[in-house]
This record gives C-alpha cells, structure tokens and sequence, in this order.
C-alpha cells in the first residue's frame, strides 16, 4: 500500500502536505487513482478561488467515469498543476508527485483534524 | 450472487479489478485499460468472454426455424462453418437481442449470445420452437467456456500456443468458423470478434479454459479486460446490447438496418412492425472536439433538427480524444457540429459514420 508517511489525508481520499510557506499542497492517493483507473481528463480550479472545506473544486475523469475532488480544508487557490491537466496519465503513475492544487488555508493549523496514513489505511482496508 | 466463469481464479490471481456485469464477476482490467488496449491494436490481447453463452440449436427444421425466428437472413449461411450477425426481435420490432449464429449442419446451427439477455433469449426460442418446430432441441451450452485472441498477431500467437490448430484453420476466412479435435477435446474456432481487429473466438471445454490462457498468456497474448473490450467495440462502431439498443427500440434506428433483410419474402418475428414504422431517427458516430470532459451515454445532444442521446461513449484510446453512438433525429449529416451537454456546460462533437478506427489505424480525423 503507498501511502507515505509524512502526508495527512481526508476520507475524500485527497492527500496534504504542508510546505515551508505554510501553504498546503493537495492530491488525490494512490488508492484513488487505482479505483478509477486510466486518467483521461483534468479539470482544476482557478487560481484566485475561493474554496469552503468539502467543497467540489475539481474534476478527474477516467476512461469509465468522473469523478469529483473535495478541497479537504477551506482556503484561498494560489496555484494548480498545468502539468497534471495536460498529461492526466502521469496522475495514475505517480499519484503524490502529480499534486493538483496549493491552498493558502483560511486557518492556522488547518490540518489537525486530517486523518494521518496509518488512519487512512484503516479506512481504505 | 454473481457468477464465476472458468477463468475466475486465473483473473483473481493475476490482481484484475472485477466488477459484476450481466450477473457475472468479470475483469475490468488487470492494470491499465488502455495499455491492454493497445496491446489488441498492435499487437495481441485476450478477452474471457465465457459470460456469454453458445447455444445450440438441432434437429430437422433448423433452418426453416432460424429463418421465422431472426430478422437477418440465414439463407446466406450455404458454406459450412459461415457465420451471420442479426437481431433477435419481438413481434413489435424491439431488440431482444443481438447475436452471431454459425451453420454448421442442416441440423445444427449455433448461436452465441450476450451474457445478461442468454436465459430472456433461451426461454423466448424455447417458447418459438414450441409453436413453430417443436422437434428442435435447444441446448445452452454451459459446459464450454470462450475466449476470444484479437490482434494482428492473434492468430499466430493461438497457432502457436495450441498445436495442432493451424492446418485446420490457416485458411480460415472472416466470419467463419470450423471444429478442430484436439487431443483434449474439440475447439470450436471462428475468425471473428468484437475489436474491429484480425483474430480468433475459441469454444472449448470449460475445463480446458484455464490451460489455454495460460498457453495463450506464455506466447506473449495480453490478458484485457472488459474496459478494453469496451473501448476497443466502440472506437470499431461495434453495438452493445442493453446501451446501443434494447426492446424499446428498433434495430432501424440503432445502425442495425444492413442487418435486417426486409427485401426478400421472408416472412420473421417483427417484419410487419418495421415495414410499418417510418425511422425518423438513426444512430450516428460524434468525435468531441471541445476539451472538457468525456461523451457518456444519456447526455443530450443538440442538433439544428431537434435533440438526440449519445447511448455509449468513451475515450478512444487510438485518436486520442472522446468518441460516442448517439441516436439523432434522421435529418442530422456526416460532418454537422453538434452540442453535447457534458456536466454544466455545452461541448461541441462532429457527426461521423462509424467505424473510427479498425486494423491498427484511427479511421476519422
């Protein structure tokens, strides 16, 4: 199972890393892009969004279905891969290299309440 | 409770993602979908489609039978072997199914038919037969597993793993079939399929399945899954009963006319309907050319003549891009753009006569 440790996670199946300028990276996880399968279609939010936490803020579609990506803490957009939406198969190779959007959070300490891997592997079972 | 094809454990135990279709436990995909894909377009993949069901039809009367009971013509079947595509239809002209059927002998013909429709088709033919031919014995042959080798080097590959296989039917044309006896036991092997690709379908004794893949799997054959098998029919322009079609259509209006003779004197289960009913809509291919999303079945299409439904799409692994069967109002013309309603917005396809792509190559711009 890959799920490494230094990430937290949401039962949304969206992974979190912290970076050094406090802003918030977010993915979704392996377990994720193995259920839907080959990736065909991204689509991200706009830079400048504002997003509520477990609000739908993105698209991954696969060959069989679409599915939606969950912004796991309230905060504003500063960046999203480009890279991801032009190659969506590099999403299913490396699912916590391919991230998918940088939140600056609305609050400090946003990710205390997220699940960390071991509770997550529990979830997914 | 799901069903379990012979192959069960071989796809369990090679880690394939299942998923339950038509009442079996099938293989989505035993890694990337579209890599097994590819593997069909370039080179050979093998599909389990032992769900589906070879049903045989014998006794004096057969071909009188087949002749009442299909709507394609099984007067074409002279040759030994040859095989023919057609409808299964309700006297009010809605698909039962579709299915191939082989000539064999005068008194013995055989069908292959869809996994989720076998026991509605068995029962109907069994309630035909009764009325029509009742010394016909009808005989769903559960005991016989299929799997079908597609690919430019299908039959190499099948030629190679299974001795003994090639003499028999290195000469084989499209669309027939022949018995080969094996030391352990008789194949049944069609040049047939359902990927727009050379190949074979193999029928043989369920417990031989397991052999036989592996054999296929040592020569290099790509085991794929039904997400491939999907993929693969459609970019093909190939219907999927229960999407393309289903009993409250007519095959007139699901691109199956070329397989209903209406011409001849024959008279078939569900002629009168269709010489009566006018098909003000037709099924037509679209090729999306907005980025955006995917073309799914049940989204709307909106044309200058009225609206319509995409009944199957998907992303076309060979074109790279999004692909569909839509039933469209008739008026609607090769190349019109037309408005698909893909989630919240409107994205723009091109109508195109199907195939998309066949023998390795993308056939649409």
């Amino acid at each position: 199972m890959n799920l490494p440790a230094e990430l937290k996670y949401a039962e949304s199946h969206e992974w979190m890393r912290t970076e050094p300028d406090g802003t918030v990276t977010i993915g979704i996880t392996d377990h994720a892009q193995a259920a839907l399968g080959d990736l065909v279609f991204i689509e991200l939010p706009q830079v400048g969004r504002v997003l509520k936490a477990d609000e739908a803020c993105a698209v991954v579609e696969s060959v069989k279905a679409a599915s939606d990506v969950y912004a796991p803490i309230a905060g504003e957009v500063v960046a999203v891969n480009d890279a991801v939406t032009a190659s969506p198969e590099t999403l299913n190779e490396d699912a916590y290299g391919a991230w998918l959007f940088r939140l600056k959070p609305a609050q400090p300490d946003a990710l205390a309440g997220m699940l960390d891997a071991a509770a997550y592997a529990k979830i997914i079972g | 409770m799901p069903r379990h094809t012979p192959l069960y454990a071989v796809h369990r135990a090679a880690g394939a993602r299942m998923v339950d279709f038509g009442g079996w436990d099938m293989p989505v995909n035993y890694g990337s979908q579209i890599d097994e894909h590819h593997a069909v377009r370039s080179r050979a993949g093998m599909f389990d489609v032992s769900h589906m069901r070879a049903v045989d039809l014998e006794g004096s009367g057969a071909r009188d039978f087949l002749r009442h009971a299909l709507a394609n013509n099984v007067d074409k079947l002279t040759v030994s072997g040859k095989a023919l595509y057609s409808c299964l239809l309700r006297p009010d002209g809605g698909v039962l199914d579709d299915l191939i059927v082989y000539f064999l002998r005068e008194d013995f013909f055989r069908l292959v038919v869809n996994a989720g429709t076998a026991d509605k088709d068995i029962a109907w033919l069994q309630a035909l037969i009764a009325q029509h031919t009742p010394q016909l014995r009808l005989t769903p042959r559960e005991d016989l597993a299929m799997i079908a080798v597609q690919g430019p080097q299908a039959r190499q590959k099948f030629w190679h793993a299974v001795p003994g296989t090639e003499a028999p039917t290195r000469d084989l044309k499209p669309f027939f079939g022949v018995e080969v006896t094996l030391p352990d036991g008789t194949y049944f092997i069609a040049r047939t399929g359902y990927t727009g690709e050379d190949g074979f379908e193999v029928i043989l004794p369920a417990m031989r399945a397991e052999a036989l893949w592996q054999a296929l799997a040592v020569a290099g054959v790509a085991p794929c899954g039904l997400g491939a098998r999907d993929t693969l029919r459609l970019e093909a322009g190939m219907n999927l009963y229960g999407q393309d079609m289903d009993e409250s259509v007519s095959p007139l209006v699901s691109g199956l006319g070329w397989t209903v003779d209406l011409a001849s004197a024959r008279d078939f289960v569900g002629k009168a309907a269709l010489a009566a009913a006018p098909a003000v809509q037709r099924l037509t291919g679209l090729l999306l050319l907005d980025a955006g999303g995917v073309l799914r079945a049940h989204q709307v299409v909106h044309t200058a003549h009225g609206d319509g439904e995409i009944t199957s799409g998907t992303f076309s692994p060979t074109l790279g891009k999004s692909i569909a069967l839509a039933r469209l109002p008739a008026a609607v013309a090769e190349g019109d753009v037309v408005q698909v309603a893909v989630r919240d917005r409107k994205l723009s396809a091109r109508v195109v006569k199907p195939p998309f792509a066949r023998n390795g190559r993308a056939l649409v711009q």
